[in-house]
């Protein structure tokens, strides 16, 4: 399944990053990851909440420049050696992976890693195909 | 399509001329006789009234700066009686003690006639209705427009600029046909339209006149687009009487000068020499009907050429370019001369950036002029991937690059974070200590 990530687009300025954190924390966002990824003057901030829809909805409506982006989340056991199975089935597929990061989920030693891959359904078909589980939602 | 003064505004050339000679004559006399700033002017270069006996004669009269105007304020430079004056407005400078225009019933008899002619030209009629959205008060823009729309007999809607939601509702409720404004305040007008949920398409615009800031052909575009309207540029400034000064007719080409009353010079901004008509250089007006506040050869700063042509409108006035620029609005930027609308035309051309930017200059530590060129990223164009923005920057700054010959850093800011103005667009910081 896919897993919708909300983009944003910031400005590298003093409190960018604080203002959206307020804004989700007064709209009660559960977060479940968060990355940037930067430039010397700008940056793209990249959540994963339990409320993907109402996240998009409430950091438009303080004019900001966000987006959906979906993104595979692939449950892995929490062990060494663990994300490189997941990295060769890609590799051996030929899955081209944008970007990854992982979330701040830990349970029943599991940890879920997000995968931006460049065709998602391709990717998810892999991810089944190889007997590894993609998450539906948080 | 209607022509306002057809007996003025297509007059044979050469009659025209005997009638500007006569009122440049009577004018130079008057003020020489009558302001000691002009006597003291025109001894100091040795001429007398007497010597003005063709329209060629002006090269020999001593130009009037804005510099000066302030100097003279408030009533220096007043040619009639202070009970024969109306109305006074002053300059819309941001810097500096003002400047003065002050009008006889004459006068705003005349400035009604010329701002009329111009809403003519953009196609209006008396069945007209008039947004205004030109700042009223001292500022001549809203009341000049609102004389002209009065004049021509249209309704008129003195909106004044500002409250721009209001603006739209009483476009729809009241269903204006021209719009008058800055033209960065149009496209603002457009964001908030988008926001608000109205569509121009809808409403019943067919004209808008805009002016009180340079802005370009691509630019124009734009605003067509967006407002669902023909854009026509208006030109004026207080000193010469504030808009009617000249405007563009349908054929889009060019500002016919309301040279009957305005009479206008071309001349090298660094030797004051005169230049050949489809020169390009500063421009220069001689009010030669003015009576409250006339002016002799008044350096503009604003860079076009004139030339004549036979317009498929009829009018036989003299054309001017829209504006180039004004020649303190040119940056130096290492050795290359920048109008900031070069910068506009650039951006226009590039879908992915919203027409709104900023220009930044500074001196940094190895002393070389450092531009930073603010520009914000259309939201439909964001991406996931700083590769995919990485891309627009660069394509910015290879049209930059490629048009201006220098380079400038590109930075992309946030939708809507550059401050819009409701006025005059404010697009240079200079922060550079020259």
């Amino acid at each position: 399944m896919k897993v919708k990530q909300i983009s944003v687009f910031l400005e590298n300025k003093n409190g960018r990053l604080a203002e959206v954190t307020r804004i989700l924390s007064e709209g009660n966002i559960s977060l479940r990851a968060l990355t940037i990824a930067d430039t010397a003057d700008f940056g793209i901030l990249r959540i994963i909440s339990e409320q993907p829809d109402k996240t998009l909805e409430l950091l438009k409506e303080h004019n900001l420049t966000a987006r959906v982006t979906e993104v595979i989340g692939v449950r892995l056991g929490d062990k060494p050696g663990a994300l490189h199975e997941v990295m060769e089935v890609f590799e051996k597929n030929k899955v081209n992976i944008e970007y990854l990061y992982s979330t701040l989920m830990v349970q029943d030693d599991q940890v879920v890693i997000m995968f931006k891959v460049e065709d998602i359904d391709y990717g998810l078909e892999i991810i089944k195909n190889n007997g590894m589980e993609a998450i539906t939602a948080f | 399509m209607l022509i306002w003064n057809s007996k003025a505004e297509c007059d044979n050339r050469d009659d025209r001329k005997v009638q500007q000679l006569y009122n440049l004559k009577k004018l130079v006399r008057h003020v020489y006789e009558t302001i000691p700033f002009y006597k003291t002017k025109f001894d100091e270069v040795g001429v007398k009234p007497d010597d003005i006996q063709s329209m060629a004669d002006i090269a020999k009269l001593p130009f009037t700066s804005k510099d000066e105007l302030r100097e003279t304020y408030p009533y220096g430079l007043l040619a009639v009686d202070e009970k024969e004056i109306v109305e006074i407005h002053t300059s819309s400078g941001t810097t500096g003690t003002p400047v003065l225009a002050a009008y006889t019933e004459a006068d705003m008899d005349m400035w009604s006639e010329v701002t009329a002619r111009c809403l003519c030209m953009a196609g209006g009629t008396p069945d007209d209705v008039v947004q205004n959205a030109y700042g009223y008060g001292m500022f001549t823009g809203g009341l000049g427009v609102h004389y002209g729309s009065h004049k021509l007999g249209c309704n008129t809607i003195p909106a004044a600029s500002g409250n721009t939601k209001r603006q739209l509702l009483l476009m729809r409720d009241f269903k204006s046909t021209i719009l008058t404004c800055t033209p960065s305040y149009s496209l603002y007008m457009a964001e908030v339209a988008r926001e608000i949920g109205i569509d121009f398409k809808e409403l019943s615009l067919k004209a808008g006149i805009f002016g009180a800031e340079p802005w370009s052909d691509n630019m124009r575009k734009e605003i067509e687009q967006k407002l669902n309207l023909k854009a026509f540029d208006i030109y004026g400034l207080t000193e010469i009487v504030g808009p009617g000064v000249s405007a563009e007719c349908e054929a889009h080409n060019g500002l016919h000068v309301n040279e009957d009353h305005f009479y206008p010079e071309i001349i090298n901004p660094d030797t004051g020499e005169v230049l050949p008509e489809g020169e390009k250089g500063e421009l220069v007006f001689t009010t030669i009907t003015r009576e409250g506040t006339p002016i002799i050869r008044y350096r503009t700063r604003d860079i076009t050429w004139l030339w004549h042509d036979e317009c498929p409108c009829g009018r036989t006035t003299v054309k001017m370019h829209r504006l180039l620029g004004r020649t303190d609005d040119m940056m130096i930027l290492r050795g290359v001369n920048i109008f900031p609308s070069q910068i506009e035309n650039v951006l226009m051309r590039i879908e992915e950036t919203e027409p709104h930017y900023q220009i930044v200059i500074d001196r940094g530590d190895s002393h070389l002029d450092e531009v930073e060129l603010q520009v914000e990223v259309e939201p439909s164009f964001f991406t996931d991937e700083t590769k995919s923005l990485e891309r627009i920057k660069n394509k910015i700054s290879a049209e930059i690059k490629q048009e201006l010959g220098i380079s400038m850093m590109i930075k992309l800011v946030e939708p809507k974070s550059i401050a819009r103005s409701e006025g005059k667009a404010k697009r240079v910081m200079d922060k550079r200590k020259l």
